[in-house]
């Protein structure tokens, strides 16, 4: 496929754009593609509802805007039915499947990931839970180089979580 | 005071990240702004990296001070700027026209957001186009570029610093949230890579009697204080010493035309537009990001044997409306598109009309940019 629309949804304090610029970082600097990272959150930092969208090609992106997500990745039950609709046929459902509970079968594949357990229980710290989801996503889709995530997350959070980011995400690996 | 002023490397960066690199790459010492959401990543950023370089942010008490602050540090000999959003906008525009009137160079970025009044903070509306245009009171020109991605927020600031400098004026980046807030590969040159332009300003030891600093439609040199030019600068009608006349109308005259023409005269080597109409009997207008959803449904319908071109203003004013009659001479239908009801499509179809069919396509929900499906239907629609 050569461009594949990601639609990430959340609320404020999940990691919701750390996800999408984990993604395209590892595709623009790391997985020789190019990607467009996109975002929209209500005026409160954190509990407020947060999106993040990205855009993966082997060509430079023309249209910056997810339509239709190839990839919709659900972390708050709240964004189920914001997003759910907007899904390509036969695209692929991410959730973690502690918070997002109503989800229904449908024109499209559910990857269902009990990321905020397995991070409260197996890292001690369920802030690193989308770093689950995104491991169990790169092992299911291969969407991206594992190294090339890897080098994004070494990349882009703050030193001293390095080591708790990149575990959660090898734990993700090992899911799916 | 040890840092590079330029970063050179390639980026996965925020628009709004990348303005202020662009900025200080252009060699921009002095900024000062008032936080606003979409506009607030460009402050934190300057904060940071300004004292690393020599230079400084300042955070003001609101944004009437932060354009004043801004036009002082212009005449003090600084490459400055400030940035905000359309409510910051509409607080400085009685000074926008006071760094018009007295030929201050400085760089205004609009992070335009969902409005009007304080409306909604992150989402993205080109809804402050004819603002930056005609928002303070008089006749005058401005310069305005409208970027659309994080690389150009980098390129098109250096562009506004340089335009700045060599016309003597406020030039505005007319940014949004949804480009602003947009991450994508960006990629910072060599520093010599980079053109950086200063202002002219008298030799010195020059009698200041003689300084002619103001309204030469070829660009005065520049006064600025602290080089002993004595240079009277007022708001009030002025002639080419800086001499106040409130009574001559034909200085008044004077004061508007030169100042217009300033701009005007050079409009051709201002202006910068992306054609790609060859043989299209259809072409998109637009500018900013609803750009690249307009050359995805060109490209698609030139797929299916659609004669459909683009034009993107990237100087959106001065307003290029030569670039759209040599466009409109060529076409058969020309569709508008921006991120708003409509701000800039009366002026290309009084240019336009004469020539071709002229339409306008508004985004389904304005703060979304046009769907390429949407564009694609309106060109069958159009070509039938």
């Amino acid at each position: 496929m050569s461009r594949v629309e990601i639609l990430i949804g959340g609320v404020g304090g999940q990691g919701v754009v750390l996800s999408g610029i984990l993604l395209g970082t590892g595709a623009t600097l790391f997985g020789g593609k190019k990607a467009v990272q996109t975002q929209s959150y209500s005026s409160e930092l954190r509990g407020g509802s947060a999106r993040a969208e990205v855009i993966i090609s082997e060509e430079p992106v023309s249209d910056p805007q997810v339509r239709r997500p190839d990839i919709l990745i659900l972390l708050a039950e709240d964004a189920l039915p914001k997003y759910i609709g907007r899904v390509r046929p036969r695209g692929l459902v991410v959730i973690d499947s502690d918070l997002v509970k109503g989800i229904q079968p449908g024109e499209y594949e559910i990857l269902s990931v009990p990321a905020t357990s397995i991070a409260d229980k197996e890292m001690g710290n369920t802030v690193v839970a989308n770093l689950i989801i995104l491991g169990a996503l790169i092992k299911r889709t291969g969407l991206l180089p594992v190294e090339a995530m890897e080098k994004a997350i070494e990349m882009s959070v703050p030193k001293k979580a390095i080591a708790l980011n990149l575990n959660a995400f090898r734990r993700g690996l090992q899911l799916s | 005071m040890n840092e590079k002023r330029v970063l050179t490397g390639r980026y996965f960066m925020m628009g709004n990240v990348a303005c202020a690199e662009g900025a200080i790459a252009a060699g921009c010492e002095f900024t000062a702004g008032y936080p606003i959401t979409p506009a607030t990543e460009i402050a934190n950023r300057l904060a940071e990296r300004l004292p690393q370089v020599g230079g400084g942010f300042f955070q003001m008490e609101d944004e009437i001070s932060a354009i004043a602050a801004v036009i002082g540090a212009s005449w003090a000999g600084r490459k400055a700027m400030t940035v905000t959003s359309g409510p910051g906008i509409s607080l400085m525009l009685e000074n926008i026209g006071f760094a018009v009137g007295v030929e201050t160079p400085c760089v205004i970025v609009n992070v335009q957001r969902g409005a009007p009044t304080t409306g909604m903070p992150t989402v993205g509306v080109q809804g402050d186009m004819v603002q930056a245009r005609r928002g303070s009171h008089g006749d005058y020109e401005i310069i305005a570029l409208c970027p659309s991605s994080p690389q150009e927020m980098f390129d098109h600031t250096v562009i506004a610093f340089n335009y700045a400098e060599t016309y003597r004026t406020p030039v505005f980046i007319l940014s949004d949230a949804f480009v602003g807030h947009m991450r994508e590969e960006v990629i910072i040159p060599e520093p010599e890579k980079i053109r950086t332009v200063y202002r002219k300003i008298p030799e010195s030891g020059t009698d200041p009697q003689k300084i002619r600093g103001f309204l030469d439609e070829d660009v005065a040199p520049m006064p600025i204080f602290g080089k002993g030019f004595k240079a009277h600068v007022t708001s009030s009608c002025h002639d080419e010493y800086g001499k106040r006349n409130l009574i001559d109308i034909s200085a008044l005259d004077k004061f508007i035309r030169k100042l217009s023409n300033k701009i005007l005269k050079h409009k051709e080597e201002i202006t910068i537009v992306e054609r790609d109409y060859e043989g299209a009997e259809i072409v998109l207008v637009s500018y900013g990001a609803v750009a690249r959803a307009a050359a995805t449904a060109a490209s698609q319908a030139r797929k299916e044997g659609i004669p459909v071109g683009t034009l993107r203003l990237i100087t959106v004013w001065p307003f290029p409306g030569e670039e759209i009659e040599k466009m409109a001479r060529k076409a058969k239908q020309v569709i508008v598109l921006e991120n708003n009801l409509g701000q800039i499509y009366p002026y290309i179809k009084a240019e336009a009309a004469h020539f071709a069919e002229v339409s306008f396509l508004p985004p389904r929900l304005v703060g979304e940019i046009q769907d390429p499906e949407d564009i694609l239907r309106k060109i069958r629609e159009v070509s039938k």
